[in-house]
């Protein structure tokens, strides 16, 4: 009993009080910047030398659908890269994650391109269906994480389902694996409609590492509109949280 | 029978490459009677066996671990053509069963009197195309009785996917059966293809998301071993620290979820804030987490600094402390331990025979640790002694995470301490010890050769093998999850429990589905 007590106590106040201004340590891997016009030579190095593609050279920019967050453009070209600890990355518009010379703003949801139904039904309550199609687990604990007593996003009525026939949509991590195609249609399928479509993670945006393997299978794509676009690897419950509720109208 | 002359080569833990051709070809039959004659000793078992496409045909290589000798012993055998049904060796060893599946699944190789040749993952290089996930043959027991519950892969919690199937006899599961394939992402083919140590490394990162440490390290020690480099020993210690502290994290949110499991929400909410506070110290060191980014061969982008020992030290006293009183609650607790004492037992025949490793088979105390037995880097200086416990059951498997995290809490904190002293000496924020593979210098590779790197991750051992051609260029590479043998010990330990067990089961062994899946 005494020992409960002590644990109670040292446990104390866990929670984070404003998940919408909470910052990250300054070494958190968020939004790049880039400085100035990268040297063409240099770029082309950068473009060669970044493992997963997300690097463009005329006009130099970082894909952040594609980045993989190993900063070693970074250190390759401090000079003209700059990873920040801003977590605001999540967008409804795939062009937004793409940053570009001296832009150093917030990436977020574009309130024009929500889709009305959205935000009437889903404001106050918001029931999503994880399902990991090649997710190496990492995101999936960090999804896990956005509901533990840190994070706490059941304060904003945000939630995990077990069942898709209780969930407004499906948050899929992952590359989406062939093997695993026809369980995300059927699963995305059993869910009431609107439904919304949130790709969280590097790999389930783009593919990331697993762009060219012939074991990835991204047909459900194509076929259904994307809502949400969480960058990460693994994404930050802070980024996925406030990119959810900026999706959603909340304030 | 005759005392057989064994011949294989032996390699030492982070040992040099061996050259492809010093490894012992022999024919079948010889290669079954080693097999058999090396593993019939219990300190002996697989750690790998596999096959690759080699000049126009197959080439298998087997690498047993020996731990009373603590090396590793490399054999190979080249069928004479591909169509050749050999004579499977599960029979007489059970852990060989899901290696020969892979032979067979991979490349179409037969194996006379395997008890059943099924798929392992669906692999997109499949040697049969025409059967996908769907057409997977699961065991039946035709009985008016019995019935059958399937779940997956999609699961209730937000994990990875894979399927079980239990077959049950009222609430009793009298036999379990689980489908892996869903998460494979060809992640072999694409070690061969990366082009750049980067990538590679990025990628190993990215095997398993919980053991993103165990397999990065692992890789670099066999890209370092390719290419002749030794690293520091400041840089050993470094990544001892970060291997430990991903298994003190994942032990403890492990608890965390074992109180779940049992509905116990005091442990469970404690032990989750207790984990968030190692992976945050990780990510105070690197950035991430998980330690994404933290581990390159030939160097590191983030040296421990002497502000992040600092808060490093003071996080594991607090967290240390808190831990003991939290796991004193729980295995003093009467209505926990009914949950966990006797449930989900596997004996140690049980775990000897499908060749179960790391935590899986030190719960039946078989102190299967390759810190202990087969120790590189940092773990090489000292001498390890596993935590073995005995009775196979959730028990035993909760009671070694909290063994191993408090004991890991007291090395990483003896570690730090040791370099914060040498730390302190050094500027405040550590300098970059930039890798020779970014810097774009031409880094020699050995050709021809074979190389091995095995090391205990918080679930058990990782091994990678890469196999390396005439430039020295990797034309194969081989990763095991631990997991990998360890998913049928789980199958094994719900027989005969209800299947109300099941999560929390499944729960106390932890196992990756990706690592397996690859
Ligand atoms: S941080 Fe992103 S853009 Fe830079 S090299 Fe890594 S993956 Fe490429």
């Amino acid at each position: 009993m005494i020992r409960s007590i002590r644990i109670l106590r040292q446990h104390g106040v866990q929670y984070v009080p404003n998940l919408r201004t909470a910052e990250l340590n300054p070494l958190f891997r968020g939004r790049p910047v880039i400085k100035g016009e990268v040297p063409a030579e240099l770029a082309t190095h950068l473009a060669k030398m970044c493992p997963s593609e997300a690097i463009e050279i005329a006009p130099f920019s970082i894909d952040l659908g594609k980045c993989v967050f190993c900063r070693e453009c970074e250190f390759a070209a401090p000079e003209n890269i700059r990873f920040t600890n801003d977590w605001h990355m999540a967008t409804n518009n795939r062009e937004n994650l793409i940053v570009k010379a001296d832009h150093d703003n917030p990436v977020i949801p574009d309130p024009d391109l929500v889709r009305k139904e959205i935000r009437n039904l889903f404001r106050r309550s918001l029931k999503l269906r994880q399902v990991s199609a090649g997710g190496d687990a990492s995101n999936e604990m960090e999804l896990n994480a956005a509901g533990n007593v840190n994070f706490d996003m059941g304060r904003y009525g945000i939630e995990f389902v077990a069942s898709p026939r209780h969930a407004d949509g499906v948050v899929i991590t992952g590359p989406i694996t062939e093997n695993m195609a026809e369980a995300l249609q059927i699963c995305f399928d059993a869910t009431p409609k609107p439904s919304l479509v949130i790709l969280c993670g590097t790999d389930a945006i783009s593919g990331g590492l697993f762009q060219e393997s012939n074991a990835v299978k991204r047909s459900f794509l194509i076929r259904h509109p994307i809502d949400l676009y969480v960058p990460g690897n693994p994404v930050h419950p802070l980024t996925f949280i406030n990119g959810v509720l900026d999706l959603i109208g909340r304030k | 029978m005759p005392m057989q002359v064994y011949s294989y080569i032996e390699i030492l833990p982070a040992g040099a490459p061996v050259n492809l051709t010093a490894i012992p070809v022999l024919n079948y039959h010889d290669f079954s009677n080693q097999m058999a004659g090396l593993m019939h000793n219990e300190t002996v078992h697989c750690v790998l066996y596999y096959a690759f496409p080699f000049n126009n045909g197959l080439k298998f290589i087997a690498v047993l671990a020996d731990d009373a000798s603590g090396k590793f012993l490399v054999f190979s055998h080249e069928p004479e053509n591909s169509t050749d049904t050999l004579t499977s060796l599960t029979p007489q060893m059970p852990a060989l069963h899901l290696f020969e599946r892979e032979i067979h699944e991979n490349f179409g190789i037969g194996f006379e009197h395997h008890p059943w040749l099924k798929p392992v993952r669906f692999p997109a290089d499949r040697f049969r195309k025409d059967q996908g996930m769907n057409d997977y043959p699961f065991y039946r027991i035709d009985s008016e009785e019995l019935h059958e519950v399937g779940v997956g892969p999609i699961h209730a919690g937000v994990i990875e996917p894979g399927h079980f199937r239990f077959i049950c006899n009222g609430e009793k599961v009298l036999h379990l059966e689980i489908q892996l394939g869903y998460q494979h992402r060809g992640i072999e083919k694409l070690f061969v293809e990366a082009g750049s140590t980067l990538r590679r490394s990025v990628l190993a990162e990215n095997i398993a998301g919980d053991t993103a440490v165990g397999h990065a390290v692992t890789h670099a020690q066999l890209t370092e071993s390719l290419a002749g480099i030794t690293i520091s020993e400041t840089l050993q210690l470094e990544r001892a620290i970060a291997l430990e502290l991903e298994r003190i994290a994942v032990h403890i949110g492990d608890t965390a979820a074992l109180c779940t499991d049992v509905a116990y929400q005091f442990g469970q909410v404690v032990n989750e804030s207790l984990r968030t506070t190692i992976i945050n110290t990780t990510q105070l060191w690197c950035g991430n987490r998980f330690g994404k980014g933290l581990i390159r061969p030939g160097g590191t982008n983030y040296p421990l600094s002497a502000p992040v020992i600092e808060s490093m030290l003071k996080t594991l006293e607090n967290t240390g402390m808190r831990y003991r009183d939290i796991t004193d609650n729980i295995f003093t607790a009467p209505s926990i331990l009914i949950r966990f004492d006797g449930i989900g037992s596997v004996t140690r025949s049980q775990a000897l025979s499908i060749g179960a490793v790391g935590m899986a088979a030190r719960m039946t105390g078989v102190p299967r640790d390759i810190r202990a037995t087969h120790p590189s880097g940092h773990y090489a200086e000292f001498k390890y002694e596993p935590v073995v416990e005995n009775s196979g059951d959730v028990l035993a498997r909760a009671m070694i995470r909290n063994l191993e995290a408090r004991r890991s809490i007291e090395m990483v904190a003896e570690w730090a301490s040791l370099q914060s002293s040498v730390g302190s000496q050094q500027s405040s924020v550590g300098s970059r010890q930039s890798s020779v593979f970014s810097r774009q210098e031409a880094v020699g590779s050995r050709q021809n050769s074979f190389v091995l790197a095995v090391n205990e991750g918080w679930r058990g051992e990782i091994a990678h093998a890469a196999v390396t051609g005439p430039e020295g260029e990797i034309i194969h590479y081989k990763i095991k999850d631990p997991s990998f043998h360890n998913w049928m010990a789980l199958a094994l330990a719900v027989r005969n429990q209800e299947i109300s067990d099941f999560p929390v089961c499944n729960k106390s062994f932890n196992l990756s589905y990706c690592g397996h899946d690859l």
